[in-house]
């Protein structure tokens, strides 16, 4: 019995190691290949979910990014060679970021990757692109507190979107009290702690902020809501800042326009709601709610309008919107591909070097700058609702912000900086002249 | 008409105060429009009402080159704004005055001054609510003329709200004065009396600053008690929708036993074919808008328990009996389901709009009820009537219940129970299909809709007894009122998490969930 099971178990073990070997050799020979392929062209690697809940927001950027490549390298590429887009589908799902971000810069060998959406898949990436030195831009808006040597946030920080927005609000529309609503996960906590204690070093009382979580895919708001409703009639100005994520945002301004609650009364300012997500309602009842970014697809510029007319025809589709985390895509693709060609190499440590000081213009007219703490510079506005589910922009900043990457409005980040030139470090405290490790 | 009649005795005037403020229009700048409104508002001309009510609805068109500002009348024909002339075209290079929130309050305090003299009553009334909000001093002449003159009982308690608003806030209005206003106002009881009576400031008399302190007292009792009424009705609305997500599953699990993980995505097929038969009738015959949720829900039906009967016949069937297997494959399928609409229709959400009927909301007492969610009430209760007639009184339903309570017996008896099976998961599926028109009118029509609706569904049938219909009315209008009260109180996020805690409390103490199945079939 004993023999027998032994060798039972003893022969495939010996069939899968042979199987095993002969895998690694094709392997070998597979990335062999690869190696050579990287000879012609220049891998770019594009890392959006394209199944799952976050498909819906990420699809486009995937779609962006081959724009991108397809127009640079009718431009005859970069550094004489053609770019050659790696798409992989990370599902949605975090540790799977991870995974396929392993894959593009072992297997595939890309130079430089574009992706992610939520803060958890660009945590989940992080140590890769640390540990294999590789280089990430990150579009979207985020709740800052990190600066990594080998990310670039070429979305919003809060300094660049949530504080110019309730600026805007306590100047034009005399705000006195004010619901912070978000869906219950990183960036909307961080978000509305800054958020907080900037109201609160305005002079606004506890009493006149209320703040409210909701699990993600929040459908159900009538009592949030009549809440909402309640908050306001106290006699003094109140507006909503929402960061509600994604899917739960449609229920809600169903329901605030059914409730009836005007912009004019209660106005929302959202910085998660784009053209995008608008796409799926009846933007009438709406008109006058508010959202703040650094780009949209209604301003006239000549850039703007060229880039949505030739995304178009990409697309072929006459009705695609554009969107601000696309516009970030592009400011990021151009500085990456100036980076490389001012250092004529596509080496990961000489164009992470090269990048702070590059400048790219961005599609509202200005010329947006790679800082030291790997953000960027940009304008914002804020836009408002109209009945055709576009913005009509109603404010904007004198001139580009400067990105944060810490908070100045938080205890814990106050004396921080992150300076990638000179410091050589994501968290140096300027207080206390120290580095404090990593970036995040 | 009013507008009409008002141009027609307009008369050509000369260039002066009032042309210039039109001319302020077309300078694309927030300051300036606001400086015109209240300008041609206060002019007494009449193109002012046009004017005004033009700008709210974006009929307001500027030239930037020339400074000339046109009305486009509703019925296509255009006036030029200063002289209330004719002009046979508005040019090209002009676009429609933009508006921010702020002007939006402007123009809707001058339009409520501009119609409080209106023949149109709901007008008057309007017009007398935006007063009352925006309770602008130099309106009280005209509020005080208009109540003078005023027959209808409801326009003239409003216009009598206006006027004590104004009163309250006007700084020599006289203490008695002010003390009715205090009444009046407390009478109305809402939540806007009560912002009103917040906000008074602290340099009035001290009798009213007291009778107002009294009246927010007040009102805040009654709204508290009004405020339990509305958390009901909202848990009523919530377990609704709770019941009509779960109706379908407490066919396919509750009778059929099957651990259905793809039920959401029947729902989500629903919510896909109201979507496409609105698009339909958007490019083919606008007319029928209205109706497109009646014509949705029999196709739904058809198309969920369509798929619902191939998916019986070509999957579930070999499974009977391996709940683990059954949950596998359902699982797998659910995510095929969700790719195969995602490929489909691409991965954003879709616009399903709500008809004309079911849009707005009405007020009862001090509380507001949406037309969506009473419907969807109302629905939810139809359909569950017509599923327990079914059951009892159909030959169908004679055979499910045979089949599910013994299958053996029923067999013997001449029923066909394969047949029945899939009928069974075909009528369960084709459920969760109507549940999907409904659902699609309160939330995204996204390849993900099914998800968010699966675990709840679940949750109502073990919760509500496996097996019964009934359990599953209850537990879904208990764990809807549960969570809306607990809301308020503890939070979206914990209100959620409470309820979890309560049901596994609960099947500890009631492992059957709250109506149990008696008698041998349990047993089997």
């Amino acid at each position: 019995m004993l023999t027998k099971s032994t060798h039972g178990i003893a022969a495939p073990l010996s069939r899968r190691r042979w199987l095993a070997a002969t895998a690694g050799l094709m392997l070998g020979l597979a990335s062999f290949t690869g190696a050579s392929a990287a000879d012609d062209t220049i891998k770019v690697g594009v890392l959006h979910s394209l199944s799952g809940t976050m498909a819906i927001s990420e699809t486009t950027l995937k779609d962006t990014i081959l724009f991108l490549i397809d127009e640079q390298n009718k431009k005859g590429g970069v550094l004489g060679k053609k770019l050659e887009a790696v798409v992989v589908d990370p599902a949605s799902n975090w540790p799977l970021f991870a995974e396929k971000a392993r894959e593009l810069i072992t297997k595939d060998k890309v130079a430089v990757v574009f992706g992610c959406w939520t803060s958890v898949s660009r945590k989940s990436v992080l140590p890769v692109f640390k540990e294999l030195n590789n280089i990430l831009f990150y579009p979207v808006q985020y709740e800052g507190e990190e600066s990594e040597r080998n990310v670039f946030y070429t979305g919003a920080a809060p300094n660049q979107q949530a504080i110019p927005a309730v600026d805007y609000l306590m100047k034009e529309e005399k705000v006195k009290r004010w619901v912070l609503a978000g869906t219950d996960y990183v960036y909307p906590r961080t978000t509305n702690k800054i958020l907080e204690a900037y109201l609160k070093s305005k002079g606004v009382a506890q009493d006149d902020i209320m703040i409210n979580y909701t699990p993600f895919g929040h459908s159900d708001w009538q009592t949030i809501v009549a809440d909402i409703k309640k908050f306001g009639s106290a006699g003094k100005k109140t507006a909503v800042v929402s960061t509600i994520n994604g899917d739960a945002n449609v229920p809600f301004y169903k329901e605030l326009g059914n409730q009836g609650i005007k912009a004019k009364d209660i106005p929302v300012v959202a910085f998660s709601v784009g053209e995008e997500e608008l796409a799926g309602i009846d933007t009438k009842p709406l008109v006058g709610h508010l959202a703040a970014w650094n780009y949209f697809e209604s301003i006239k510029t000549p850039a703007n309008e060229k880039f949505i007319k030739e995304w178009q025809a990409y697309t072929k589709n006459p009705k695609r919107t554009t969107n601000d985390p696309m516009e970030a895509h592009v400011i990021g693709f151009n500085m990456w591909v100036k980076a490389v060609e001012k250092v004529k190499s596509t080496d990961p440590d000489k164009v992470i070097d090269a990048l702070p000081g590059i400048e790219a213009a961005n599609l509202t007219g200005g010329v947006s700058k790679m800082l030291p703490n790997h953000h960027i510079t940009k304008p914002v506005f804020i836009g408002e609702i109209k009945g055709n589910g576009q913005f009509d922009v109603v404010w904007k900043t004198p001139s580009l912000v400067a990105g944060d990457a810490w908070s100045k409005e938080l205890d814990g980040s106050r004396d921080l900086i992150g300076d990638w030139v000179e410091k050589k470090c994501g968290n140096y405290n300027v207080k206390t002249n120290k580095c404090l490790g990593s970036g995040s | 008409m009013l507008s009409l009649f008002l141009i027609a005795v307009a008369l050509p005037a000369l260039a002066g105060p009032f042309e210039d403020a039109v001319a302020k229009f077309a300078n694309d700048e927030f300051s300036d429009t606001e400086e015109a409104i209240g300008a041609v508002a206060t002019s007494g001309n009449p193109l002012a009402y046009p004017i005004i009510s033009a700008l709210q609805d974006g009929r307001l068109m500027a030239d930037p080159d020339t400074k000339k500002v046109f009305v486009t009348g509703t019925d296509g024909n255009s006036i030029d704004a200063a002289s209330g002339a004719t002009v046979a075209n508005v040019p090209d290079s002009a676009s429609a005055v933009r508006l921010n929130n702020r002007l939006r309050r402007s123009v809707d305090a001058a339009l409520g001054s501009l119609t409080l003299m209106s023949p149109d009553v709901a007008m008057r009334i309007q017009a007398a609510r935006s007063v009352f909000k925006s309770h602008e001093e130099s309106a009280l002449p005209v509020v005080e003329k208009a109540l003078a003159k005023e027959t209808s009982r409801t326009a003239k308690a409003a216009l009598g709200e206006a006027r004590a608003a104004i009163l309250l806030y006007k700084a020599d209005a006289s203490e008695v004065d002010k003390l009715k206003a205090v009444a009046i106002i407390k009478a109305r009881g809402d939540q806007e009396a009560l912002a009103l009576l917040t906000d008074i400031g602290s340099d009035q008399p001290a009798s009213v600053t007291k009778a107002a302190a009294g009246a927010i007292g007040s009102i805040q009792n009654s709204l508290a008690v009004w405020s339990m009424v509305q958390n009901a009705w909202y848990g009523l609305s919530l377990g609704s929708v709770l019941l009509l997500a779960a109706i379908g599953l407490a066919i396919t699990f509750g009778v059929m036993g099957v651990i259905n993980m793809a039920h959401g995505e029947m729902v989500m097929l629903g919510a896909y074919t109201t979507f496409v038969v609105q698009e339909m009738i958007r490019t083919r015959y606008p007319a029928l808008f209205d109706y497109s949720l009646l014509i949705a829900v029999p196709l739904a039906f058809l198309v969920s328990g369509a798929i619902g009967v191939l998916i019986e016949r070509s999957i579930i069937r070999f499974l009977y009996g391996r709940p683990l297997e059954t949950l596998l494959a359902t699982w797998g399928l659910s995510l095929v389901l969700q790719q195969a609409v995602r490929t489909a229709f691409g991965p954003t959400n879709r616009e399903v709009g709500n008809p004309s009927w079911m849009s707005g909301a009405f007020e009862l007492g001090q509380i507001t009820i949406t037309y969506n969610r009473l419907w969807i009430f109302c629905f939810t209760l139809a359909v569950f009537a017509i599923l327990l007639a079914m059951l009892r009184y159909t030959a169908l339903g004679l055979e499910m219940r045979a089949v599910t309570q013994n299958r053996r017996m029923a067999a013997s008896m001449g029923i066909a129970t394969s047949r029945v099976d899939a009928l069974t998961f075909g009528l369960g599926s084709g459920i969760a299909g109507i549940a999907g028109v409904a659902l699609s009118q309160i939330d995204n029509v996204s390849p993900n809709l099914g998800q968010s609706y699966i675990i709840d569904s679940f949750m109502v049938v073990v919760f509500g007894g496996v097996g019964n219909l009934w359990g599953t009315l209850v537990g879904a209008f208990s764990l809807g009122i549960a969570n809306k009260f607990l809301e308020p109180v503890a939070g979206a996020v914990l209100g959620k998490i409470a309820i979890l805690v309560l049901i596994i409390l609960f099947i500890q103490k009631r492992p059957r969930g709250l109506f149990a199945l008696k008698g041998r079939a349990v047993e089997a």
